[in-house]
């Protein structure tokens, strides 16, 4: 190694903030909430040969951290297969086979060329509002094609040599309900990547192209020990677990996703051969969508490993090439979120039998992207598209958080006032849900009651939610959390959906009432354990019922009692 | 005689710095005596006699103070009770759905205002204004009532949509007071009349839960000025470095939070304007954190909203302060990767740096200064400590960084100092670079005790054109009390399409919270040059989420006005604008400036001396690999004009300037230091 320690601490930051600032600047000039309020985005360095991820931003989507190196090897594969690289080429696409996640995330992929020659390749990824489909949102709880969940893109050049293809703009505007929202959006995008452009020429011309080539290297050979220290602490043997997602969307049967890891040394092997295979409904995933999601577990757990390829080193991946985490085109993948949820929670608690102290309980687990549509009176369509937050798990410090973000994502949600301004919808309650946390000595955190009513005339209601049927787990001998649950008005009273958190087909009328109620998070360690005056300080706030202590805390209560 | 003198005051957790002016006489002092724990207002009297026995002669103090920042950082507020419309009373503790750090999940959030002292009424306004349910006023009175039962002694009461309709919030709020039995009641549209509930019922349960802390802290203030004989005003420094009276920051101790380091700022200003510098970056090194702020054209950059603590945002305008966790007290180590890393943990001040010799054994920035020799260890800064112990130092840099990374002890020292300048420069970055700012046009202004030592190699690495060392970096903020202007801000929800924009009813609204910014800011009675009103606009293209501020130079601005003005802001901030989208006019900002009178900062400059007499000697100090041989100055006796090459080091009571071998500095006509490349 030529290049000192201290230079190498020096340009891992400046690399880093050339990340941030492109999402910063992509967060500031989008025009869907999605990514501008939600941040789902992301922005990094990729390998010019490989495409592994050299850096990433810190402030960026997590899953897509795991993802995008599988979306600049897409392009890699295009260019060998085609050539005519230029610079100041743009690559465009949203193939969720290959690039992995769905077809709402289309990336911006641009070669970054030193003295003529190719360097690396940045590359930009956003969450865009609507892209076709039979769904406004494009979260079609009954797709089973992709064709229904949206337009699909291979990688394409959306710019030719720093000149925009007008037409595959229009292209993209044409396939969408919202087609402003795209094109601010894009050229968000844009910006992005030509500011990290600007950024890598002040930064080589300052330190030269040797030393920061030198410096990916390192950094991954960094993160690639550093990783393989974390698991060398674990205790070598077989760790298994099993969670469950409820439903497709198409057949009410549940699907598996089994994990086994193998962990021997310095090495550990994830193997999700006894996981369901593929299924009809939109809760598939490809191959790159779990690894990255495996990835995002991990950095969960192993905090301090740097974000890039380095850390997936001494891990290997099972997963067979017919199963739920290995889809191929055209299987619908729009929910993939919720399986990605799943995955993480399989590892969560395969991980805790190996290190109960460094694990957490699993969070709440399922998005709830909820959307209504309608028409207002003077004829214009609106479109609510949201996501909504529950508990986090309790973890051997302290009690969960409530009302956190999920795990994949670091998204905030709009507050009431910004909804309510925007859409025809009265919110009757936003609160948190009593007894919705696992049972622990550390509590799972709370989950949400959202109640809101129609204002308007008529609205077409879409839920794509989980963990209807089997609810969050605790891990270290921590209790599951309440189930996900969604209420909404008949004829004769209310319902809850057939397929328990997913509904397409649902109509409602001015004044009528949805009523979403979500999971809170596993507990840590067993309730036995916990202290009496923090049960008496859940009562006391309301975060817990009477009837749930005694269930879950009998001899505290009984103690108290005497 | 006229009371003529000014005092500004800045109480700071160990040091309570102040700032002497006699407007009479052009006469300027300064002092530094220790802060009193417990209640400050002792060592802030104390400290106005060690410069002024006759009270009478005092015109106004101006205080910056950090009472209000402590409070809300060490939870020390008053018990405070929260009523909200039905449904919503969890809102303060749901945030914006976020969690604490991008990765890990640990960690839970226990709000200031605890959720028994969360109560609901029946109430409720649509988002267009419309009253769907008048309040009931019996059970706010009723709600009143069990929250003063429970103990609360403050209450605040946040309605949904209280920003486009306040009808029921103003009805509940004279219902509360009926029954109150203190002036401790805060309503959310006084203090936010803007959209967002969360932010808004965070501010104000914020500003509530400080009340009786902060007024009983300026009441007793105010009495033991007025014993002594005081019969000027009491002043107070806002976050957005205005100053407020007395009553209004009573009323509004939320505007306080971040009091203390916006006088810095403001002073940094003035003397950056005088010396010549219109864009400046502050750079403030503390303990435990390095704080930057932007200057650009004479003025201070201000924020919108600040994150005091995860869940703890304040949402009033204040000067926008970058912090990261990199101070002299930071921690350096080497993490499993085998990459040096400095902070986020941090010595704190007792043990503070194994150099302290109160048993600390890992090293901080300040150990490798002090092995560097850049600090002087016979004569350690701030007279607390007699000497610093360089073998300690030396030790647990050995143990800590050297030995794991193969280096002898002082480039073990150096690496030190340069990840730690790598990330300070990363925050000087991000506040200009990053914003689009040219560094080059820029001077970087260090203050606080440390910063001056690490100011060169900063400006190398950011750079800079320049670094202008002021003549008392350690009272920066007192000054800054002395010379802050006085200043009210208004904010308003507008929410409308520019097509769509009554632009009458805007200048009217502007109209009005000029008059009553006047009248608030003439009420103070101090002596002003001038009152002018600042008018901003967050605007942003339909369908975009986030704002920018347009200012406007009109106050009766018509829509191609508007739509000009936004234009012009974006093309800056984005580089290009979009075709064909419709702009949108989100908040209305006014902000109502009473300028006071400037100091002449040519009193504080050095009276005669000479270079060869301001030399004390001569040490070795450690730059790029080697020792050199490092001319020693008494920084103070050091001549106007006077031109020092580096290596050299200037040593003041309050600060230590390096002067790295490739940079020299010149005193200029106010008794600054400018220090140049060679």
């Amino acid at each position: 190694m030529t290049i000192d320690a201290v230079t190498l601490a020096v340009l891992k930051g400046r690399l880093e903030q050339i990340a941030d600032e492109m999402d910063a600047t992509l967060f500031r000039t989008a025009f869907n909430p999605i990514i501008a309020e939600a941040h789902d985005a992301s922005h990094g360095l990729y390998d010019a040969v490989t495409g592994d991820t050299l850096v990433q931003g810190k402030s960026g989507l997590p899953i897509f951290v795991g993802v995008m190196a599988f979306a600049v090897r897409a392009v890699v594969a295009k260019v060998a297969r085609d050539g005519g690289l230029a610079d100041g080429d743009v690559f465009l696409f949203n193939d969720p086979y290959d690039g992995g996640t769905h077809l709402s995330d289309f990336k911006l992929v641009r070669p970054y060329f030193r003295d003529g020659k190719l360097f690396c390749w940045l590359a930009s990824v956003g969450h865009w509002h609507d892209v076709g489909g039979n769904v406004p949102g494009n979260y079609n709880p009954a797709a089973t094609e992709s064709f229904q969940e949206g337009m699909h893109i291979p990688p394409v050049k959306l710019v030719s040599a720093g000149r925009l293809n007008a037409d595959i703009v229009d292209i993209l505007k044409c396939n969408s309900r919202l087609p402003l929202s795209l094109y601010g959006d894009m050229s968000g995008q844009i910006n992005a990547l030509d500011l990290g452009i600007k950024r890598m020429d002040t930064l080589l011309d300052q330190y030269g192209a040797a030393v920061i080539a030198e410096t990916f290297g390192e950094l991954r050979a960094r993160a690639a020990k550093l990783m393989r220290a974390c698991i060398a602490e674990l205790p070598d043997g077989t760790y298994s677990a099993e969670d469950w997602l409820d439903n497709d969307g198409i057949a009410d049967v549940p699907l598996k996703i089994a994990l086994d890891i193998v962990k021997k040394g310095e090495t550990m092997s994830l193997d999700f051969s006894r996981s369901s295979p593929p299924c009809a409904g939109p809760v598939n995933i490809a191959r790159s969508t779990a690894i990255a999601s495996c990835y995002v577990a991990l950095k969960h757990v192993f905090r301090d490993v740097p974000a890039n390829a380095g850390c997936l080193e001494p891990i290997s991946f099972v997963i067979p090439e017919i199963s739920l985490l290995s889809a191929k085109a055209p299987k619908p993948v729009g929910g993939y979120t919720e399986t990605i949820l799943r995955v993480i929670d399989v590892v969560f608690q395969a991980l805790a039998k190996a290190a109960p102290l460094a694990v957490n309980g699993c969070a709440y687990g399922t998005i709830n992207a909820l959307s209504l549509a309608g028409h207002r009176r003077d004829g214009r369509r609106w479109v609510m598209f949201s996501f909504f937050g529950g508990g986090l798990g309790g973890s051997p410090e302290s009690d969960g958080l409530n009302h956190g973000n999920a795990p994949i994502s670091t998204a905030t949600i709009p507050p009431v006032e910004i909804l309510e301004a925007a859409y025809p919808v009265l919110f009757n309650q936003w609160a948190l849900r009593p007894d919705s946390g696992g049972a622990g000595r550390h509590r799972g955190g709370l989950g949400a009651v959202y109640e809101l009513e129609l204002l308007e005339e008529q609205a077409d209601v879409f839920l794509f939610g989980e963990r209807g049927r089997t609810a969050p787990p605790g891990v270290a001998g921590g209790k599951s959390a309440a189930m996900n649950r969604f209420t909404y008005p008949t004829a004769n009273g209310t319902a809850q959906p057939p397929m328990a958190s997913k509904m397409t087909g649902l109509h409602i009328a001015k004044g009528d009432s949805l009523r979403l109620e979500t999971p809170g998070g596993g507990g840590y360690g067993s309730p036995s354990e916990r202290p009496a005056d923090a049960i008496a300080r859940d009562l006391a706030l309301g975060y817990v019922t009477q009837a749930a202590a005694a269930r879950d805390y009998p001899a505290q209560i009984k103690d108290a009692a005497q | 005689m006229k009371p003529s003198l000014v005092v500004g005051v800045d109480v700071g957790g160990t040091f309570t710095d102040l700032f002497f002016f006699d407007e009479a006489t052009g006469l300027a002092q300064t002092r530094k005596v220790p802060s009193t724990r417990g209640d400050q207002s002792i060592g802030f009297v104390a400290g106005i006699k060690s410069g002024e026995a006759d009270f009478a002669r005092i015109a106004a103090v101006v205080h910056g103070t950090t009472v209000g920042t402590n409070a809300l950082l060490e939870r020390k507020g008053a018990r405070t009770g929260v009523i909200m419309t039905n449904g919503f009373r969890d809102v303060l503790e749901m945030r914006r759905r976020d969690r604490r750090q991008t990765w890990g999940l640990w960690g839970e959030f226990v709000p200031a205002i605890p959720r028994d002292l969360r109560l609901e009424v029946p109430e409720r306004t649509l988002a267009d204004g419309t009253v769907r349910e008048t309040v009931d006023l019996a059970a706010v009175e009723a709600a009143a009532r069990q929250l003063l039962a429970g103990g609360a002694e403050a209450v605040a009461i946040v309605f949904i949509n209280a920003y486009a309709n306040d009808a029921n919030e103003r009805a509940a709020l004279a219902a509360v007071r009926k029954v109150w039995p203190n002036p401790y009641v805060t309503a959310s549209h006084e203090i936010l009349p803007e959209i967002r509930e969360f932010e808004r019922a965070s501010t104000a349960s914020l500003n509530a839960y400080l009340q009786p802390v902060v007024a009983s802290y300026l009441s007793r203030l105010d009495k033991r000025l007025v014993e002594g004989g005081a019969k000027g005003q009491l002043l107070i420094v806002q976050s957005n470095g205005g100053v407020m009276s007395v009553e209004t920051a009573a009323r509004l101790p939320i505007r306080t939070a971040l009091s203390g380091p916006a006088a810095g700022v403001i002073a940094a200003a003035h003397i950056a304007k005088s010396a010549g510098f219109a864009d400046v970056l502050t750079g403030d090194m503390g303990g435990t954190s390095f704080d930057v702020a932007l200057i650009a054209d004479g003025k201070a950059a201000l924020a919108a909203q600040t994150t005091i603590e995860f869940g703890m945002v304040v949402r009033t305008p204040m000067i926008e302060i970058t912090t990261i966790g990199a101070g002299g007290g930071s921690i350096a180590w080497v993490d499993r990767g085998g990459l040096l890393q400095i902070g986020p943990e941090s010595a704190g001040s007792d043990p503070g740096p194994a150099a302290y010799g109160l048993g600390a054994t890992r090293p901080t920035v300040t150990d490798a200064n002090v092995v560097m020799g850049r600090i002087n260890a016979a004569r350690p800064i701030g007279g607390k400590l007699a000497s610093l112990d360089i073998d300690a130092a030396k030790r647990a840099i050995d143990t800590h960084v050297a030995a794991p990374l193969g280096l002898s002890t002082l480039a073990a020292a150096e690496a030190i100092a340069r990840v730690a300048n790598s990330r300070m420069a990363g925050a000087l970055r991000l506040v200009s670079i990053e914003r689009g700012h040219d560094p080059q046009r820029f001077a970087l202004m260090p203050f606080g005790g440390a910063g001056a030592l690490h100011a060169g190699a900063l400006m190398k690495e950011t750079g800079l054109g320049a670094t202008l060392v002021p003549r008392f970096p350690g009272v920066t903020s007192a000054l800054g009390c002395v010379i802050a202007d006085m200043r009210h801000d208004f904010v308003r929800t507008v929410n409308r399409p520019l097509g769509a924009l009554d632009t009458e009813a805007l200048g009217k609204a502007i109209a009005e919270y000029a008059a009553e910014g006047e009248r608030l800011v003439r009420a103070a009675g101090v002596e002003l040059e001038a009152i002018a009103s600042e008018i901003e606009l967050d605007m942003s293209y339909v369908g975009q989420t986030h704002t920018l501020a347009v200012p406007l130079a009109n106050p009766k601005p018509d829509a191609a006005a508007i739509r000009a003005a936004f234009e012009k802001a974006y093309k800056a901030a984005f580089g290009r604008l979009l075709e064909g989208i419709e702009m949108r006019v989100l908040t209305l900002r006014v902000a109502v400036v009473g300028k006071r009178p400037k100091i002449d900062l040519a009193r504080l400059a050095p009276q005669g001396g000479s270079v060869a007499a301001a030399k004390t000697g001569t040490r070795p100090v450690w730059f790029d690999g080697a020792w050199a041989d490092t001319a020693i100055y008494d920084r103070l006796a050091l001549p106007i004009d006077a031109r020092i090459e580096g290596p050299a080091i200037l040593e003041q009571p309050d600060a230590t300037t390096v002067i790295e071998p490739d940079l020299a500095a010149t005193v200029d006509r106010f008794g600054n230091l400018i220090v140049r490349r060679r």
